[in-house]
Order: structure tokens, then sequence, then C-alpha cells
């Protein structure tokens, strides 16, 4: 049990670290694509929001395995294959709750609109500058709800994690596997106590959640 | 070279904007013209915010557009103060104003002396959610003028303020471009708002195009330009604050070998003031009334007149030295025109039944 408990907090973490440095950025290009093609990427984006994980994992099992697109890639890289391993989970994981942080954060950005930019950029602050220390900060409450919501989902997947990374106890075998395999086995305490940890903390990151957001419109009002 | 010369002409949006001015390298200058008609177009062109091809921006001796040269705002020694403030909610007023200070290259208008200028010191430590409008706009101004600008680019600061909170912020504005020796481009669509404060004039018309530009007392009597006919048509007036009459609380001003008298004592002997003269309140007459209430009661010479169709005639008065008169507006029914029998070049007594103060400086 403990073993998976870590597992999950890691995943979930470096997967939303990861989501920090990739969405924010990509939120803040599509906020500020008007054209059909920025509204293209950002379907793509969304995408796995609506896609069944079991296709999202099909897909990617394809994707890294040795025979995949990748794998003359991989094998330069000295790697044999990334299924089945946690490096192969993360970037899972990412596709995966890629659209939990994009939507969030673009919808934070767009709710800005172009007043708070233009204002730095009158105010001698270049784009990179005006980025940082305006659009990031206003966005902090789309950010933070973006952030909140890749680990709770990330924490609790399942169908991509059995897709692409099977249930190696100790490397892939994630929580919600543990308790899938716990009821499968008839152990039904402790698939409780999972279960109820598991329903407490998502609990607690949508208060949070909550409590971010009120924070923020107060400080608008 | 000083100064500041601007051409821009293209589409923008759904209209044209086919605009060309030059402006002093100080004092303020309005820029007025019918909602619709590109003020705000032009100001971001100045501010470039918005890049219209073949556009010609000069700054005194900075080339700032001009065919493949176009410097990007935060390159641009710019201050602008939008219509809706659009202070960072996430910072102090302290880090609000700090914000273009930080960044700027050029140091001479201190913190301090913004902060106390436009009263700002209770607010250093607010949030903008909780500032009124009006806090909201100083706060606005000084930001700007704190990024150390050449040119100070106003989007209508005050339209979106009560009357009360624009009359604070308005004197304030005479003082930074004196004080601070900006140029400042002022857009309003309140003529009256432009009379108080500005030195020069820039009129925008409906299809985007500059109809004139120029020194703002002069435009103002010019009567080929629509303001001289407006019914709440007015002129200003720079004089000098004289001698104040303690019994009968009044002050005089004089200017150009002209002295008005006016009740109240704005300021200290020698102080500027601008004073404003509505043409509805300058009556004519062939002689000097010996007996009447009116205080002000000057020779003048009829300058000008338009006395095409309807029930007015709109007047130029010349009153003063013989060399460089004081321009007057005078508005007077056609018949009295006809009953006094009166015609250009003529010298008749102007009665100017109310003189109101605009600015003291």
């Amino acid at each position: 049990m403990w073993p998976a408990i870590k597992l999950s907090l890691e995943l979930a973490t470096v997967t939303t670290l990861l989501l920090l440095l990739l969405g924010v950025p990509l939120a803040w290009m599509l906020a500020r694509c008007h054209g059909w093609w920025g509204e293209t990427l950002a379907a793509l984006v969304a995408l796995p929001m609506v896609l069944p994980p079991t296709v999202i994992g099909f897909y990617m099992l394809i994707l890294l395995g040795p025979h995949g697109p990748l794998g003359p890639l991989l094998a330069r890289l000295g790697l044999h294959t990334l299924a089945f391993s946690f490096t192969g989970l993360v970037i899972g994981s990412v596709v995966y709750s890629l659209p939990f942080m994009v939507q969030p954060v673009r919808h934070a950005f767009r709710a800005l609109g172009p007043g708070p930019w233009e204002a730095a950029l009158t105010l001698r602050a270049g784009p990179l500058d005006a980025f940082w220390s305006v659009a990031l900060p206003l966005a902090q409450g789309g950010i933070l709800t973006g952030a909140i919501m890749c680990f709770a989902h990330t924490l609790g997947e399942f169908g991509v994690v059995l897709m692409l990374g099977g249930d190696i106890p100790g490397r892939t075998e994630v929580l919600s596997i543990v308790i899938f395999n716990a009821v499968d086995n008839l152990q039904w305490a402790e698939a409780g106590r999972l279960a109820a940890g598991m329903a407490g903390f998502s609990f607690l990151a949508v208060l949070a959640m909550f409590l971010v957001e009120k924070r923020v419109s107060r400080l608008r009002a | 070279m000083s100064g500041i010369e601007a051409r821009f002409a293209g589409r923008l949006g759904g209209f044209m904007l086919d605009a060309a001015f030059s402006l002093p390298g100080t004092g303020i200058t309005g820029l007025f013209g019918p909602s619709g008609c590109g003020k705000t177009s032009l100001l971001r062109c100045l501010a470039g915010l918005t890049r219209l091809p073949d556009g010609f921006l000069r700054v005194n001796d900075e080339i700032w557009q001009d065919g493949d040269i176009f410097l990007a705002p935060q390159h641009r020694r710019i201050g602008y103060v939008f219509q809706d403030s659009r202070l960072f909610a996430h910072l102090t007023v302290r880090r609000n104003l700090q914000f273009g200070l930080r960044r700027a290259v050029a140091r001479g208008i201190g913190e301090a002396e913004v902060v106390g200028l436009l009263g700002l010191e209770p607010l250093l430590q607010r949030y903008p959610a909780r500032l009124s409008g009006g806090e909201r706009q100083r706060v606005a101004i000084g930001r700007a003028l704190l990024a150390q600008p050449r040119l100070l680019l106003l989007d209508e600061p005050l339209a979106a303020l009560d009357r009360a909170a624009a009359n604070q912020i308005l004197p304030k504005l005479r003082e930074i471009s004196q004080l601070f020796a900006v140029p400042v481009l002022h857009v309003s669509h309140d003529i009256v708002e432009i009379e108080r404060i500005a030195d020069g004039l820039v009129l925008m018309r409906q299809d985007g195009r500059v109809a004139a530009c120029g020194q703002l007392a002069g435009m103002l009597t010019d009567l080929s330009l629509p303001f001289a006919r407006q019914r709440d048509a007015a002129v200003v007036l720079e004089m000098t604050a004289g001698a104040h009459d303690a019994a009968y609380g009044l002050t005089s001003y004089s200017a150009g070998g002209v002295t008005l008298t006016l009740p109240g004592q704005p300021g200290a002997p020698g102080a500027a003031v601008r004073l404003r003269i509505r043409a509805s309140d300058v009556s004519l007459a062939r002689q000097r009334p010996d007996a009447s209430s009116i205080l002000n009661i000057l020779p003048a010479r009829i300058v000008e007149a338009e006395t095409a169709a309807g029930p007015h005639v709109n007047l130029v008065l010349g009153i003063g030295g013989a060399a460089s008169p004081i321009r007057l507006l005078s508005a007077i029914t056609r018949k009295s025109w006809d009953a006094l029998g009166l015609s250009v070049g003529e010298v008749v007594y102007a009665q100017i039944k109310a003189v109101a103060l605009a600015e003291s400086r």
C-alpha cells in the first residue's frame, strides 16, 4: 500500500510541475490566438478531456513502445521502451492531464483582456517582463486551480496507467490500481481505507480550489 | 528639434484614420472630436500599441516611426493614461507607481514629487480594488508620469468621473505639464474641459481627419471652425491678477491693455489666471451706457461677423491694443444687428455680463 501511495504522489507531483512548465506558456499562446488554427490547436489540447483514458493509453503504448514512431529515437537514447516505466507513466499523465492545466489558465489569461498587458508595455516592460510581472501574477488564480486539478486528476489516474504501465508493484502500480486489485481479491477493508483516503483528499483539493477563487475575486472586487 | 510631428493614415478595423498634425514640445494640447472619430485610435498609434504602416512620428529629435522604423511601445518614452485606469490589481498603489519608474532609464521626475502633487500619500499601501474612480485615475496619472515620459498621452482620463472628482484632477494636469516640462496630449469630447486647461488644440472630424490644429485661443475665435458658432461658444483669456477691492470683494485682472473686474479673490496679485467669457454673455451697445449694472464695459472693434441665415449673428470683437487686440466672441440676434445698423470695422461697446474663472495657474 505505501509504495503505491508514494508512487502516486510522485507521479502527480512530477506531472503537475511539468505541466506548469509546459501548460502555462501553451495556455498563454492559446489565449492570444484568435484565428481558426488557434481554435484547432486548443481543441487538440482539450481532446484528452473527453477521450476515454484507455484510448489515450493505447495510443501512448504504441507511440512509446519499441516499434512505435518514437522507437528509433528512444533506441538512440539507449532506451528500449518507455512503456511499463515511470517515465512512460509521466509522459502519459502529462498528455492525460494537459487540458486540466491549459483550460483554466487559458481562461484566466483571456479574462484579463489586453488591458494590463498594454499598460505594462507603455510602462517600459518588454513582452517577457510583462508576462512575468503582470500576466502571470494576475492569472495566479487560474494557475493554482489548474495545478490543483492536475494533481488530483493524476493522483486518481487508472485507465492510462493500466494500458501503459501495467501494474508492476513499486514501479507502475499506482493507488487506483491497488484499489482495483484489492477489490478483485476481495480485500474490502484495504480498498475501503484507500478509497476513503482518496475521497477525503479529493474533497480537500476541490475546497482549496474554491478558496483560491474566492480570494482572487475579492482582490478584483 | 523640439515638438512632435505625426502622420497616420490607413484603415483600422471599420474606419479610416487620416491624421497629420504637429504639437509644440511643451504645454497641453487638447485632442477634440466627436465620439467614434478615431481619437483613441490615434493615441494608440502614437503609443505604438497599434501599428499603421506608412505612419510617421517624430518626438523632439527621435524618430519613433518612419517606414521600416517602428519602436515598440516599451521603447517609446511615453506615458499613457487609459480611460479605465488599468492599474495592476495584484500590486499596491506604491508598487503600481514604481512599475514604470523601476524600468525607466532616465530619472528626473521623482516619486516623492508626484506623490505629493497628486495627493497619493494616504493611498500608497492600498490595492486598486479599494480605490474610488478619481483615486484610480490619480494613481494612473502618477504611474504614467513616473515612467519618465517625453510625451504624456491622456485618453479621456476624466470621462468616467463625477464632476467633483474631475475638478480635483483637472488643475493638476496643468501643474504637471509645467512642473515636469512634459508635453501632454489630452483627449476629450468635452470642450469646456479643454478650454480650462489646454494651450493648443487638434480638432478631428467624424471621418477620421484632422480638421485643424493650432493655438487654442485662436481656434476658439475662428468663425470657419465649429467652436465659435456653437450656442455655448466661449473664449479664454490669459490674464494677471491685480488689485483686490476688499470692500466689494472684487478683483481686477489685466492683459494687453484690457482690465476686467470680477468677484472673488482666487489668487495673490500677480498670479496668472485663465478667464472664460461666453459669447452669449457679451452684448453690444453703440454708445457707452452711462447707467448700467454691468461692471465690464469695453470699447471693441467688430473684426468679423457671420450674418448668414438663422436668428443669431456670431461676431468676433477686438478689444485692447490696436496692434494685437484680444479677440472676444459675441452672439447677438440678427434683429439687433440690423436695428443697430452694425457692420464689420465699426467700434462699439462690449458689455460683458459674466466672466468665469476657468483655472488658476
